[in-house]
């Protein structure tokens, strides 16, 4: 039978709050990536030409529906097939980046289409060109009540970036692994690991729900 | 293409035996994370904290931490505490456990959102718990989580890719095997993509939606009103 080591635990464990770091880092570049990159995915959704709109809700599609871990790995090895080297973070972020794009694109989608059509005659009325009816008038209001669905996001693109442990990304579980291999025990690594993660998604989670409702009073949203 | 065609012709058996593997983890998986979630997410709902609480415990912790981090513990540490499993059952148990907890809430979600209504009604007919469950609220709320499983199930077909992380010689596993004897990484991976859209796309989409639509003729409702 086990034994859970102590001592063990609290020296691997500076390793593992630094991978944490890491993980972070990562979460929060892919994420940056994932909401500039949604809203253009998004936003070409809805230029109203039929080619570009067909094309881009096909490759949202296809990649919502593909595992990210094989994306990652196609990102990161298909570079150097065709001179193109990138490094592992590189390919992580592009690759978790698109990925979240995609889900983030249909966020943005639905909080477009929730904007009343009285805003756009509006706009229309005044003589507003397309770049200030959306920066100005449209985005502003469809961000607030897609607010929520993006801190979902947020929190799940933290929990998926154990995936880029794959291409050497020294995250969280690759910085286990290396550990267990390192010392062959797999208990504390792995624990500790799956602990830190419910230390940050857990609060984050309830950060999040009173964000949403201070997000509903502050733009006087009725739920 | 032609030289893609060469390599699908060399290599497509590999991919086919990947899919195989790929379709009984996600079959087996959701047939967990189904029963999984029914039973927890009724849980969620008892009034009974000892029955309540667990159920939030699970599904807290399931949805906090990650699938990768979860399949590596029940592989590499589940057997030090004297459980081990299979490779194979390791990957099915994971992915059912971590979408059975995603499930539970969208069956606690669609049962609260009956309207109230329809337990008093059930109620005043003098219906047993059970009989109101069975007959009353669950098949309304059925109809109600339906197009959120959909888009659950592909998500767990995505989630099976990651059990080739522990051998499981499933789609993606093929395809990194492939992968390294041959170098041709875009027909490799891009081959396994395909196959994933083509499951995801073909066959869970349109079966998804064909069961709403029987189930909301069913329940006597115009599909496009659900």
């Amino acid at each position: 039978m086990l034994e859970w080591k102590w001592a063990y635990s609290l020296e691997i464990l500076p390793r593992l709050l630094s991978a944490a770091v890491n993980t972070l880092i990562a979460a929060g570049i892919g994420y940056l990536i994932a909401l500039v990159v949604g809203l253009v995915f998004a936003l070409l959704q809805r230029t109203g030409v039929r080619p570009v709109t067909f094309i881009v809700r096909e490759i949202v599609e296809f990649i919502r529906s593909t595992p990210l871990v094989v994306q990652i790995f196609f990102v990161f090895y298909v570079g150097p097939q065709f001179g193109i080297r990138l490094s592992p973070w590189a390919s992580g972020m592009i690759a978790i980046g698109l990925h979240y794009a995609s889900y983030l694109s249909e966020v943005y989608r639905a909080g477009l289409d929730n904007v009343p059509k009285g805003q756009w005659e509006a706009c229309k009325a005044l003589n507003l060109n397309p770049v200030k009816t959306y920066f100005r008038i449209i985005i502003p209001q469809a961000i607030p009540p897609s607010l929520p669905a993006m801190g979902n996001y947020l929190i799940s693109i933290f929990k998926d970036t154990p995936m880029l442990s794959v291409i050497g990304v020294a995250e969280l579980v690759h910085t286990a692994t290396t550990i267990g291999t390192e010392t062959y025990r797999y208990v504390e690594p792995y624990t500790l690991v799956g602990l830190i993660f419910l230390a940050i998604s857990l609060p984050a989670a309830f950060g999040l729900r009173r964000f949403e409702a201070w997000v509903a009073r502050y733009f006087g949203m009725t739920k | 293409m032609q030289s893609y065609l060469e390599y699908l012709d060399q290599h497509g058996s590999r991919f086919l035996d990947g899919t195989l593997i790929t379709i009984q983890q996600t079959i087996i998986a959701g047939l967990l994370a189904i029963a999984i979630s029914l039973v927890v997410g009724l849980m969620k709902l008892s009034s009974h904290k000892v029955i309540r609480w667990p159920a939030i415990g699970y599904i807290e912790f399931f949805r906090g931490t990650s699938l990768l981090v979860q399949l590596y513990w029940i592989f590499f540490v589940l057997p030090l505490f004297g459980i081990t499993f299979e490779k194979f059952t390791a990957g099915f148990i994971a992915v059912g456990l971590n979408l059975g907890a995603y499930g539970a809430e969208l069956v606690r979600g669609s049962i609260q959102s009956v309207p109230r209504g329809q337990y008093e009604a059930a109620l005043a007919l003098n219906m047993s718990p059970y009989k109101r469950m069975k007959r009353i609220i669950f098949p309304q709320a059925l109809l109600i989580m339906l197009p959120p499983w959909g888009n659950l199930l592909i998500e767990l077909l995505k989630g099976t890719a990651l059990v080739s992380l522990i051998a499981v010689a499933d789609l993606m596993f093929e395809a990194k095997q492939i992968n390294g004897s041959t170098f041709l990484s875009a027909e490799s991976f891009g081959t396994a993509l395909i196959i994933y859209y083509l499951m995801a796309r073909l066959v869970i989409s349109p079966a998804m939606r064909a069961f709403e639509k029987y189930w909301a003729k069913k329940m006597g409702r115009f599909a496009n009103h659900a």
